[in-house]
């Protein structure tokens, strides 16, 4: 991974001291509350309903196991014993104080770690494939490209107040594992029939209260480019995307209004001032930063194949965590394995510093030190040998970290929610958990197949859920909590929004309308078919009419208190 | 309606008394356009900030140096030819203003010894471009200034795009404020003040 030089250093340290600067003087009176919040806030700090909340940035998802030490060190020592790893890949924590956050800050630089734009109307942590470097499908790894691009947009003059939050994902693999069509830039990495290396470029996309899935509006685009380019992008937007609404500031309302085409000629018409310019990127700097990135020192005759097949022939629990939680390498004889951070009963993404301190001696007996954030809210161990699976996987049921459930119902994405957050409508936990013990049946979730349910308690869609299999939406209706539910969307390649299927329930019939979805589902199906195939193919209706004529939504029962 | 500032910082941590004239156009008594039912907190870009009769009837200080607001300028910049000629006669513009109409409007945009760039609240960016566009496509080698809500924690940016002197919003120490250009030791990427990215300097 890569590892900051004495430059790199020297600016983490320059914020840190520059941010206990401006608490200092925000506490001694000096900057007032709407002078200090756009500070406070491009160091991932919300003020929210118990303390600040503190999202510390994990650049592409990628951690050393001595980074999850020190984030288990502050959870044990300045939070409350836990932190929460989000779907944008960072960690976030609810209860530090604010007079302790410059020392929680400098802690965080000695490991090369940092809060920074995290949170504001800047450009956010860059995101990715949470499997680049080892992903069998990978064209290019994009980690090296996610790291120019953190560092193009860190501290960015030009761009730290723009009219809204900013976010950027690059994917390099067949797959999209990094939801390029639902940000603000996404970008894809690819060969070109030349064998180029070349950018496809999508903008506008983004969810929260206007879900919009991205366009293209540069195909092809030499990678020497790639920051001339994001900088036209970024200036046009500064400059023409709408400021008198806040609702319709991101830069997915300008393309829509301007149009993708119009939008990209006028990207275009900034950019030929920039292209070929000293931002331009070199080989040499490519080459510089790659150098980072870098395949481990596995094994040439990692082996283990034999013995892993005989094991798992006739151990079920352990065949089925391989099935599950277990994803092909690029390496022959090694596996990545994704640890569940979904057992029923435990907020979803959550982890407690002994789980903390306990992944990272594992990431370093087992996986070179290193580990991945998934925006599924997962962790993943990226590089285990194959022979080494079935000690790992004893090691991880002690820890509660083998739920095999990744990719099925269970394995729900959720933001914190009306619990602990200041802007959410509706509780998010709690609907979670409820599904989670409503189909807690493991014969009965692997009948069903891969299913993705995201809960958000807001418009602002921090539980992706406008992209879920199943997503729910926290609503607020004259100050009681709701749950908007749609299908039908998904990540990937083929991303979708979902459509809603009517009116809203109240949180204690989720569970029962997820499970008329669910049957809704089994008595259509065909054999190879997803619960997503089945929405595709058929609609909303059978599902929608179901659900309906078993469930009371909430206009419903209203009608039926006023009767 | 004008305003006289007494200090401005300037981006060697100097501070100067001003010997401008800010002329602002009189506020407007339009009520408060609302959104969603929070109030509009910044005109959208290309709004316009008066309309021509009020222009017109903004009395210009007849000696000194002003700094005109630009539809004013555009307005009436022949009968103040002698007066650029002079070196009386700067432009500010505000957020929502396009800063391509001012090189438009002249043969040198250097015959203008200032130029404002008008913040009405910190967090509205636009000018931040508005003063890299000044210096780089335009080439404007003037003093560049910003205006309005100029607060100490933004000058490290601000003096990056470009700006080189800052009318720090009033009750603001200057001299301490200058501390912050020196926030970073080192930047990565280019600006108006580093044409090199620091990946070809390193």
């Amino acid at each position: 991974m890569y590892r900051y030089n004495d430059y790199d250093r020297a600016i983490v340290k320059a914020r840190a001291a520059q941010f206990r600067d401006q608490t200092r003087r925000f506490f001694a009176g000096e900057l007032s509350e709407d002078e200090f919040r756009p500070l406070r806030l491009q160091n991932g700090l919300y003020i929210q309903r118990h303390a600040p909340m503190f999202r510390i940035a994990i650049p592409y998802g990628l951690l050393s196991s001595q980074q999850l030490r020190t984030l288990a060190h502050i959870a044990r020592t300045y939070d409350r014993d836990y932190g929460h790893f989000s779907t944008r890949q960072n960690i976030q924590f609810n209860w530090i104080p604010l007079e302790q956050v410059p020392d929680v800050l400098d802690l965080l630089a000695d490991v090369e770690m940092h809060g920074i734009q995290t949170s504001g109307n800047c450009i956010r942590n860059i995101t990715s494939d949470p499997y680049a470097g080892i992903a069998p499908d990978e064209i290019v790894d994009p980690r090296p490209w996610c790291e120019i691009l953190r560092q193009w947009s860190t501290f960015h003059p030009e761009f730290a107040y723009l009219p809204r939050k900013f976010k950027i994902a690059i994917n390099g693999a067949e797959h999209d594992r990094a939801v390029v069509r639902c940000h603000d830039i996404g970008l894809e990495i690819y060969r070109n029939a030349g064998g180029e290396l070349v950018l496809r470029v999508f903008a506008g996309g983004g969810m929260g209260r206007t879900p919009i899935i991205g366009s293209v509006i540069r195909d092809g685009l030499p990678w020497q480019h790639m920051l001339t380019y994001c900088e036209a992008i970024l200036r046009v937007y500064n400059r023409y995307g709408r400021r008198d609404n806040s609702y319709k500031a991101r830069i997915k309302i300008l393309v829509k209004a301007l149009g993708a085409e119009e939008f990209a000629r006028q990207v275009d018409a900034e950019w030929a001032y920039l292209k070929d310019g000293p931002s331009t990127l070199t080989q040499a700097e490519l080459e510089r930063v790659a150098a980072h990135f870098t395949a481990p020192a596995y094994a040439a005759d990692a082996g283990g194949e034999a013995e892993l097949t005989a094991r798992a022939a006739d151990d079920r629990a352990f065949s089925r965590w391989l099935a599950r939680n277990v994803r092909e390498h690029r390496q022959p004889g090694y596996r990545a394995v994704v640890l569940s951070l979904k057992p029923t009963g435990k907020p979803p993404g959550d982890a407690d510093s002994a789980t903390m301190y306990a992944v990272a001696d594992l990431a370093d007996r087992y996986s070179f030190g290193e580990l991945r954030v998934t925006h599924e809210q997962n962790l993943v161990l990226a590089d285990v040998r194959a022979g080494d699976l079935h000690a790992l996987w004893g090691e991880l049921r002690k820890l509660g970290l083998a739920t095999p459930n990744i990719g099925l119902l269970t394995d729900i994405v959720c933001c914190p929610g009306g619990d602990f957050c200041s802007l959410a409508n509706a509780k998010s936990i709690p609907i979670a958990q409820a599904i989670q013990e409503r189909f807690d049946d493991l014969d009965y979730l692997y009948d069903l197949g891969e299913i993705e349910l995201n809960i958000s308690g807001c418009m602002n869609s921090c539980g992706h859920h406008h992209v879920g299999h199943i997503g729910v939406l926290g609503v607020d209706k004259s100050g009681a909590e709701w749950y908007q539910i749609s299908i039908g969307g998904a990540q990937g390649n083929d991303a979708a929004l979902g459509d809603v299927i009517g009116p809203s329930f109240a949180a204690d019939q989720v569970p029962d309308v997820v499970t008329h979805l669910i049957e809704t589902y089994v008595a259509h199906r065909t054999p190879e078919e997803r619960f997503l195939d089945v929405v595709r193919r058929l609609g909303i209706e059978p599902f929608k009419t179901r659900v309906y004529a078993n469930v009371a939504s909430a206009k419903r029962a209203k009608e039926v208190e006023h009767v | 309606m004008s305003e006289r500032r007494t200090e401005i910082l300037l981006a060697d941590g100097s501070v100067i008394a001003d010997d401008w004239v800010w002329l602002r156009l009189p506020e407007s008594t339009e009520p408060q356009k609302k959104a969603a039912g929070k109030p509009v907190l910044f005109r959208v870009t290309g709004e316009t900030a008066a309309p021509p009769d009020v222009v017109a009837g903004v009395a210009v200080p007849v000696t000194g140096r002003v700094l005109l607001p630009l539809p004013l300028w555009l307005a009436r910049k022949d009968e103040l030819a002698a007066r650029v000629a002079a070196g009386e006669i700067g432009v500010w513009i505000d957020s929502f203003e396009e800063p391509e109409a001012l090189p438009e409007s002249l043969a040198d945009l250097n015959a203008l010894p200032v130029i404002g760039l008008h913040f009405p609240r910190f967090v509205d960016g636009r000018a931040y471009s508005a003063a890299f566009l000044l210096r780089n496509r335009y080439g404007y080698k003037g003093q560049l200034r910003a205006l309005g809500d100029v607060l100490r924690d933004q000058l490290f940016y601000l003096r990056r795009v470009g700006f080189d002197a800052f009318a720090l919003r009033e009750g603001l120490d200057a001299h301490a404020a200058a501390a912050s250009f020196a926030d970073f030791p080192e930047v990565y990427q280019t600006s108006t003040d580093q044409p090199q990215p620091l990946f070809r300097r390193a």
